[in-house]
């Protein structure tokens, strides 16, 4: 439902924070309202459209009204971007809000954009600082986490390779990743519909069993299905996770401390679970970074699981400043990962984030 | 006067004229036999709206109909908050069907949702683009999937004959209702065990959007004669 509210105040304060932005030696880049849906569709899954304004183009297909800048941003920095290289944006992002309610579908994102394959966790550091500064003083509680510890540790998992990339897969999907690692580590029991799909299964060849289930159909390939179902068959026969190893890992995805504590605590578990050491020594010198720059990571709130939805694409550091009643003022982190994808074969490590001027504007009773 | 709207035709008027004529409220169609208009006799100020059975469910939105009959799954894939724009005063006991997931029978290594995620994880690395579920239902079966955690998938529109999309291969599973599965063995597909993503059937909904200030009076006399209690709407 859409509520009269002064956009000239919140313009005012994006365009302070975009002047900011610059001050701190970011290029300013445009990017279209209008986006291919292809690529984003392929990024974020079917949920984007359930988020995004869907249009059908005569000429281009289907498009969508820009839901953030960090795809186009990405994509015209991998196309001919300097190395290295940091931009600011100041523009409207567009949301569907599937519920009743006075959730803005329209709204003002400012946001800095840093590519530096230098130092990252200092430019994890740097631009956190600059988003610390710029919302002090609005009572906000900051939150960060680390997505990269957690991929290390899947990666790490004495398991089959198959079990490690189905859990990698759904690391933003928390529900389904933790059905996986309870059936894996041997905690939820198999259910009675999977034996019996086992049993079927083993009941005779695959392409015998396809055969005598009827008419073939469908684009899915007859090598595809005996594929899996024989990768069913070896994975009801792999060892389960051992269980002090599963309980390092449960352990983690519920871990909230102060950021110093969390360092200690992870160091201490390192030695069990030696795949997050390089991933545990990227945090310390982030949080060495950030005491530099004057953070108080005695008292930073750390969350190892924050960032893990699947409306996002962050593969390590990742921070929030929030109120109370209102969705995240500010919110960010480090996406490698996702330049590769928009790359066509190029990367570089790239940590940025937004912050929504409408909310900050709230906040200090302009509108 | 009370506006209430009814399918236009088929099974689902009938049964829904049947449904309010037992209980003394006798509707009919007046005119010609395929003219859509109506009347309703045995209670005054009830007038009758035959509609579309999807359109039914935007009316009561716009609070254009105080109350209408049609199935619980369209009032749910069509209206976000469904149950702030409207009240379900009574489930009608017919128009029974279930909102499943069916894939390809000979898709021997697929029984629940989770192995359809993993179906479609191998089938995106082979195919180059996310495995194709068509359906109508694009709310429902969005939500129920992304609850789920599945991954890889594409919903592409089906407004018909849905379960002959995979052997025309326009997509690779479908998400739609049936009733006895007769359609979809038919067609070489199977129901995936766990995916009754909605039980629906006809039900009396009232519009919680729309100007009762002179209606109330009708529909209080009009619950009664249905002996059906009012909800706070």
């Amino acid at each position: 439902m859409s509520q009269p509210v002064n956009k000239a105040a919140i313009r005012a304060e994006a365009s302070l924070l975009f002047a900011a932005f610059q001050a701190a030696g970011a290029v300013a880049v445009e990017a279209d309202l209008l986006l291919p849906a292809e690529t984003l569709l392929d990024l974020y899954g079917e949920d984007i459209r359930a988020r995004a304004y869907v249009t059908t183009d005569p000429l281009r297909g289907e498009m969508m009204l820009r839901p953030d800048f960090t795809v186009p941003v990405v994509q015209a920095h991998m196309a001919d971007g300097a190395d290295p290289a940091r931009y600011c944006y100041m523009g409207e992002v567009f949301r569907k809000q599937e519920h009743l309610g006075n959730r803005a579908s329209e709204y003002l994102q400012v946001g800095f954009e840093v590519f530096d394959r230098a130092a990252p966790e200092a430019a994890d550091a740097e631009v956190f600082a600059l988003f610390a500064g710029l919302v002090s003083g609005l009572g906000l509680r900051a939150v960060t986490g680390d997505i990269g510890i957690l991929m290390a540790a899947v990666r790490g998992l004495e398991t089959t390779e198959r079990r490690r990339a189905a859990l990698l897969r759904h690391i933003w999907r928390p529900k389904r990743f933790r059905a996986l690692l309870d059936r894996f580590a041997g905690r939820a029991a198999v259910s009675a519909g999977r034996l019996a799909l086992l049993e079927r299964l083993a009941g005779g060849a695959p392409e015998a069993l396809i055969a005598a289930a009827g008419a073939f159909i469908g684009l899915r390939a007859p090598e595809d299905i005996a594929a899996r179902a024989e990768a069913l068959i070896e994975d009801a026969q792999a060892a389960p996770i051992k269980a002090p190893e599963a309980a390092l890992l449960y352990d983690l995805l519920g871990l909230q401390a102060p950021a110093e504590a969390a360092l200690g605590h992870l160091s201490g578990i390192t030695p069990l679970l030696p795949a997050i050491a390089p991933a545990v020594d990227r945090f310390a010198t982030r949080l060495d970074a950030l005491r530099a720059r004057g953070v108080a990571v005695d008292t930073l709130a750390f969350e190892a699981s924050l960032g893990r939805t699947s409306m996002e694409y962050y593969d390590g550091f990742v921070f929030s400043f929030h109120a109370e009643g209102m969705p995240a003022v500010a919110t960010g982190g480090r996406y490698d990962a996702l330049t590769a994808v928009l790359g066509a074969g190029r990367s570089i490590p790239a940590v940025g984030g937004i912050i929504r001027p409408h909310l900050v504007a709230a906040l200090k009773g302009a509108i | 006067m009370l506006k209430i709207g009814v399918p236009s035709k088929g099974r689902l008027m009938e049964k829904t004229f049947e449904w309010f004529g037992r209980r003394g409220v006798v509707m009919r169609q007046t005119g010609a036999e395929r003219e859509y208009s109506g009347a309703v006799e045995g209670i005054d100020g009830v007038e009758l709206v035959m509609l579309s059975a999807g359109e039914i469910p935007r009316e009561l939105a716009a609070g254009r109909i105080h109350l209408g009959v049609t199935g619980s799954d369209l009032v749910r894939d069509k209206l976000a908050d469904w149950d702030v724009q409207v009240a379900e005063l009574a489930a009608l006991g017919f128009g029974h069907a279930d909102l499943i997931i069916a894939v390809p029978a000979c898709w021997i290594d697929v029984d629940t949702v989770d192995d359809l995620d993993a179906a479609a994880a191998a089938f995106r690395a082979a195919h180059g683009f996310r495995l194709r579920i068509a359906t109508k239902y694009h709310r429902l079966v969005r939500e129920f999937l992304t609850a789920q955690g599945v991954a890889d998938y594409q919903l592409v529109d089906s407004q018909g004959a849905t379960e002959g999309t995979v052997k025309n291969l326009t997509a690779e599973a479908i998400a739609d209702i049936t009733s006895s599965g007769e359609t979809l063995r038919a067609n070489h597909l199977k129901v995936l065990s766990d995916s009754v993503i909605l039980q629906s059937q006809a039900v009396l909904f009232a519009s919680r959007g729309a100007d009762w200030s002179h209606a109330r009076g009708v529909l209080e006399r009009l619950a009664m004669k249905l002996g059906l209690t009012l909800p706070a709407i």
